[in-house]
């Protein structure tokens, strides 16, 4: 029956993408367009004392300087949420346009409108900021200490938020005699989303609203921001989503909208363009949350778990974007992945002088990973048992249902996935012959699985709408508020509305821009919800269209529509199998006819009251080479259980992509701070070690297809996933190879370095 | 758009000595990589640039009658790379500005600008002071003529006078005649990234192959400027080829290399890294050279 | 602050095949011409210092990031961007279909500039192993492809090219 889902279709964007046609934010705003340059604050943490614009103000082709003294007094939160209307759950609004509480080094402190670039930059740089400096604070334990600097009121010791899982009890379940207790703590490091189009906006006034086309993946939460940061209603702001050039999560808060937009109102509603530079992109945007995690195990000499704890640091930077909600996704993973009777875990995510955190590909799910899986190989290490064996034994089994979500793991996904990846890598073979080698170059193999759940329900909202239009010709235009980032979703829809509906993929036209004022309300590309989330409200909005359809059908045939059918865009007599008429000569008798006139549109909402697990794992080989302090990576399996693919070529493709932000992780990538000033050191590409092509090896790619019951489509999140267990893959290797156990990425020849001396394998 | 005061661009090298002395407080602009990123960062802004851009004919490597090979400074890195001459000549720097940033860096990128820059990360500049080169100035007085070492007066300073532009890289024969060398780029990408770590080496061998007779070698990064080891050169020269040797060679480059700290990378470290690498890239040399470790 | 004096040139050079000429601010780069003066929108701006790729270009053949390429140094050459790889009817290129068809585009914003060294690779007739179209597609970040599929485009491409079938 399914004629479109389930393959490899080309992306409906293809064509325009690869002739470099696609518009994206900058190729749509007109050349007259002023250009807004903000001036970042060049210390970590104080107070602006006043901006002298005097110099700044007689740069020829400056038109306007507002500064942190003229923004109004309106703090806003900028996370990518679903709304709360509980006032208990709605994000935390702690800035504002631009601040006089400087809270890290690059925060906003005035912008500069003027009429060209040039003269733009030329007048930042003669802005003259004066600060009364404070002291600051960049590591998050540090911040956490009595007397550490205060960076928000109210928010005691910095702590933005605090959270706990008790199960059993810890502390008597370990006094039992004989357990082996495996404590390590893990690091993992400021990382940015390096999305290829930096962010960027314009913004101009039109018949007294404020209309921003921007590079987000959040049209319609944006919409909110703006209107909540400038104090206008929501219904005064019009967001237009182009093409974006990526997000992974940086675009899934408001970025410079708000500002972007309210420079456009200083402005008399005069068309302002605010670009970032990459150098803005690093700092001012959003970056992943370095997190630090602490994990006591105690385990039976056979591997049994019988008591953990978890303590995870979370370091979410100067404002509080996304929050508490990616390291607490993080350690609610922990008890659910390996489950064990007795189990503490705290989550604390506290402010710091660094730039902020938000949400990025994986949600606190790499972080997560990192720790958990490399500590299950220390415990590995610790009893003598293999890492393959010790998860076979006390993964999630199938059957496990989690009480919170009541997401249910419907079946043997782990061990399915891991045989499949072993088999590929011929890991357990390796994993034997790579014990105990001498030598300068050691080769050796590591896995890691991971956990991940899709969408946000029951966290928040989860809600989807779409809009389908036929056309005379039985055609259709579909809309939802979920976007296009790259992702490849324009495409898994198209397939989607094709089946659901009955007609060509041909026939199927997706609107890819969605206009705020136009495309029907949906919070947008995050929490690798498309798909799932997506399929709800097309496969409702498809069987409510094809009702419509069948009723026109029996208006024009007299068939009863119970013996009606539309398939392949025919309307076919279902008795008999005949063919009645096209659905285009339907569509045009039906808008054109004097009788009874119809536009055939369907609309509708879908609110999704579930949640599904998401599944898989990373095998890695590497080389490494001790005295040059190298490991290279040979070979990097991932497998995935994501249910029932749409487009199985695009799903390799996005598997790819996040594979590859594995590696960096593990790898290479790292935000690097002074120490004494609060500066960032690598906020460029040469800098900032984003892995390049000669950085890969070949990326082998697997899927273990279980339908996943809850979806209309059987299937489950597979944006996200592919970033999680690379990293602690890649380390797990590198402890087979050598025998030393890594606590921290990027695991760079400076870690390696270090390390080696420790264990004995480098004298200098 | 860059912050540029004005633009003043060379039509020939007399043009562009003319233009420096006209413009003294402007900056040569030869490919673009290194200045216009400056520019952008503000570090240049305003200022005023001569652009030799243009000048064809300090471009490409030629052979002068008495032997010395000569590399025009516009000659691009994946020029330098692809010509047989440098091929036949001196291999090695071939391959050590082909570990410069990416191909369309390499395509933009000239050995002048390279070394002009005065950086000691530059992939160019170990090699060329490991080989000896010289570089040649013309100024308003004529040409100069100047050995690398003294070309480089500091980190980002380099000794270019009053009207003067670089308008070649030379080799003389004597320096690379019968030599073999090689080149490691330590960085912490395999592309599109700054050295860490620079080492270039290269040896002469006895015609039987079984003694060195002359071994140089160069770093990047191992100090403010390019530096050669000249403790491990006198220790290697007249020795009789072996792995015990190149043990060392390499830990003979401790005396004379002098890395910092940095944020980039810690001291320690990269003086490990020099070991190990003046150990890899000397055996490498003398392997290429035909001898037999 | 002393107001600027523009300072204007005239630049002829041939684009896409075709002899034109603009008088520019000789402060632009190159993309600056391209995107502003001919709406070229394939070519983008990532990074603006020469270390993303997402500018790139063909000049004499060679590629080249215009971001950190002066607009009037491109008197006299012959430019070429992926504007001009179509065919009359909005044809793709072979290279152009063929990252269709490995599904090597995501977000689309590094491809024009990947196609366009893909095309200097495709135009030297040779035959290169994975380990050296890894080098040469080097210049080049992207964060959605994991290169995967971008390699297998150029590889599939090149192996047609040469009329031989792509090697186990």
């Amino acid at each position: 029956m399914s004629k479109s889902v389930g393959k490899s279709v080309t992306r409906v964007d293809a064509y325009e993408k690869a002739t470099g046609r696609a518009k994206y934010m900058d190729d749509l705003c007109d050349r007259s367009a002023l250009i807004a340059k903000i001036c970042h604050s060049t210390i970590a943490h104080g107070f602006v004392k006043s901006v002298d614009t005097s110099a700044a103000e007689a740069v020829p082709g400056v038109v306007k300087i507002l500064t942190c003294f003229d923004a109004p007094d309106i703090e806003f939160p900028t996370a990518g949420h679903p709304w709360s209307t509980d006032p208990h759950h709605q994000d935390v609004a702690d800035r504002k346009l631009l601040n006089q509480h400087v809270r890290y080094y690059g925060d906003e402190v005035a912008v500069v409108i003027a009429e060209d670039e040039v003269a733009a930059a030329q007048a930042v740089r003669a802005l003259k900021v004066e600060y009364e400096e404070l002291p600051f604070v960049l590591d998050v334990q540090e911040a956490m200490k009595d007397g550490a600097p205060q960076i928000h009121e109210g928010r005691s010791n910095n702590i933005l938020a605090h959270s706990d899982v008790r199960r059993g009890d810890y502390e008597a379940a370990r006094q039992e005699p004989g357990l082996i207790k495996v404590e390590g703590w893990y690091d993992t490091p400021t990382v940015q989303h390096c999305h290829i189009e930096n962010h960027g906006c314009f913004a101009y006034e039109e018949a007294g609203r404020v209309v921003v086309v921007t590079s987000t993946q959040i049209p319609h939460i944006v919409r909110r921001v703006v209107g909540q940061a400038l104090g206008i209603p929501w219904g005064k702001v019009r967001i237009i989503k182009p093409y974006i050039g990526g997000g992974f999560g940086n675009k899934q808060d408001a970025l410079y909208e708000p500002l972007c937009a309210w420079c456009s109102t200083q402005v008399g509603g005069r068309l302002v363009k605010l670009e970032c530079s990459r150098e803005e992109t690093f700092v001012s945007n959003r970056v992943r949350h370095a997190i630090r995690t602490h994990i006591i195990s105690y385990v039976r000499p056979d591997g049994t778990l019988v008591a953990r704890k978890l303590e995870a640091f979370s370091n979410q930077g100067a404002y509080a974007s996304h929050g508490h909600g990616i390291v607490a996704k993080g350690m609610n993973a922990f008890p659910q992945l390996y489950p064990c009777p007795n189990v503490e875990c705290d989550s604390w995510t506290v402010y710091t002088n660094r730039p902020s955190a938000g949400a990025m590909r994986g949600y606190g799910i790499p972080q997560a990973m990192f720790a958990g899986e490399c500590h299950i190989d220390d415990i590995c290490k610790a009893i003598g048992m293999s890492p393959l064996e010790f998860r076979r034994r006390n993964l999630m089994p199938m059957g496990y249902v989690d009480g919170f979500s009541k997401n249910e793991l419907y079946s043997d996904t782990f061990n399915q996935c891991m045989d499949m990846a072993l088999e590929k890598l011929d890991y357990e073979k390796k994993f034997q012959e790579y014990q105990n080698q001498t030598g300068p170059v050691r080769r050796g193999v590591g896995l890691a699985v991971f956990w991940y759940n899709t969408a946000v329900w029951p966290i928040s909202l989860e809600s989807s709408s779409c809009r389908m239009v036929l056309n005379q010709d039985g055609s259709l235009q579909f809309q939802t508020g979920e976007t296009e980032i790259g992702q490849g979703c324009d495409t898994a829809y198209s397939q989607m509305v094709a089946d659901a509906v009955g007609i060509p993929l041909s026939d199927v036209h997706v609107v890819s821009t969605q206009d705020t004022d136009v495309t029907p309300f949906g919070t947008g590309a995050y929490a690798s919800r498309q798909t799932y989330i997506g399929g709800f409200s097309i496969m409702q909005t498809a069987l409510a269209l094809r009702e419509r359809i069948l009723a026109v059908a029996h208006e024009q045939t007299r068939m009863p529509i119970s013996n009606l059918d539309l398939v392949d865009g025919q309307i076919v007599r279902k008795s008999d199998g005949r063919i009645l008429k096209s659905l285009g000569d339907l569509a045009t008798e039906s808008l054109y006819s004097l009788e009874h006139s119809q536009h055939i549109t369907a609309e509708t909402t879908a609110q999704i009251k579930s949640n599904a697990y998401s599944f898989g794992c990373s095998f890695a080989e590497v080389e490494v080479d001790i005295p040059m302090c190298k490991a290279k990576l040979l070979r990097l399996v991932n497998v995935h259980d994501c249910g029932r693919l749409i487009n199985p070529a695009l799903a390799e493709a996005q598997v790819h992509g996040g594979m590859s932000m594995a590696i960096g992780y593990g790898l290479s990538e790292e935000l690097k701070f002074d120490e004494k000033t609060g500066k960032p050191l690598n906020n460029n590409l040469l800098d900032y070690k984003l892995s390049t092509f000669m950085d890969h090896p070949t990326l082998e790619v697997g899927f273990v297809e279980n339908p996943e019951p809850t979806s209309p489509y059987g299937t489950k999140a597979l944006g996200e996933p592919p970033a999680c267990s690379g990293a602690p893959a890649i380390r797990n290797a590198i402890l087979n190879a050598t025998g030393v156990a890594i606590d921290s990425c990027p695991i760079t020849p400076h870690v390696l370095y270090r390390k080696f001396k420790e264990a004995g394998l480098i004298n200098d | 758009m860059y912050d540029m005061k004005a633009l003043y661009q060379a039509e020939s090298v007399k043009d562009a000595v003319g233009l420096r002395l006209a413009h003294p407080e402007a900056q040569i602009i030869a490919g673009g990589s290194d200045v216009l990123v400056q520019m952008r960062e503000g570090k240049r802004a305003g200022a005023e640039l001569i652009s030799i851009q243009t000048l064809d004919e300090i471009r490409g490597v030629s052979l002068d009658a008495d032997g010395t090979l000569r590399i025009g400074s516009l000659t691009s890195f994946s020029h330098i790379t692809r010509d047989p001459l440098i091929r036949k000549y001196i291999n090695v720097l071939g391959e050590a500005v082909d570990q410069v940033g990416g191909p369309q860096i390499r395509n933009i990128g000239t050995i002048g600008g390279n070394t002009c820059n005065g950086v000691t990360s530059a992939d160019s500049a170990s090699t060329l002071h490991a080989w000896d080169a010289v570089v040649e100035l013309t100024g308003p007085e004529g040409v100069r003529r100047q050995p690398i070492h003294d070309f480089y007066v500091k980190a980002g300073k380099v000794d270019l006078r009053e009207g003067e532009i670089q308008t070649a890289i030379l080799i003389p024969k004597e320096s690379y005649e019968n030599c073999f060398g090689h080149y490691i780029k330590y960085a912490m990408r395999n592309a599109m990234d700054i050295a860490t770590l620079g080492t270039s080496v290269n040896v002469r061998l006895s015609a039987d192959k079984k003694t060195v007779e002359r071994a140089r070698v160069a770093f990047g990064v191992a100090g403010p400027v390019p530096l050669r080891a000249g403790t491990a050169e006198k220790l290697a020269a007249g020795q009789p080829v072996s792995l015990e040797l190149a043990e060392r060679f390499a830990q003979a480059v401790k005396e004379d290399i002098n890395p910092r700290d940095s944020w980039r990378a810690a001291k320690d470290f990269r003086l490990h890294i020099a070991v190990e690498s003046a150990k890899r890239a000397f055996i490498e040399a003398v392997r290429l050279a035909g001898g037999d470790l | 602050m002393e107001k600027h004096q523009i300072q204007y040139q005239t630049v002829r050079f041939n684009l896409n095949g075709k002899d034109v000429e603009r008088t520019v601010d000789v402060r632009a780069s190159l993309t600056d011409m391209l995107r502003n003066d001919f709406r070229m929108t394939s070519v983008k701006k990532g990074c603006e210092v020469g270390e993303c790729g997402a500018c790139n270009v063909l000049i004499d053949g060679e590629a080249f990031n215009s971001c950190i390429y002066l607009a009037v140094w491109a008197e006299g050459k012959k430019v070429r961007t992926l504007e001009g790889l179509l065919g009359p009817n909005g044809e793709l290129s072979d290279i152009q279909q063929a990252f269709v068809d490995e599904a090597a585009i995501q977000c689309g914003f590094c491809s024009p500039g990947f196609i366009l060294t893909a095309v200097e690779i495709l135009e030297s007739g040779r035959e290169y192993t994975d380990e050296e179209l890894r080098k040469l597609l080097s210049g080049h970040l992207c964060r959605c492809t994991g290169y995967e599929n971008i390699l297998r485009a150029v590889k599939k491409t090149m192996y047609k090219r040469l009329g031989k079938d792509i090697p186990q």
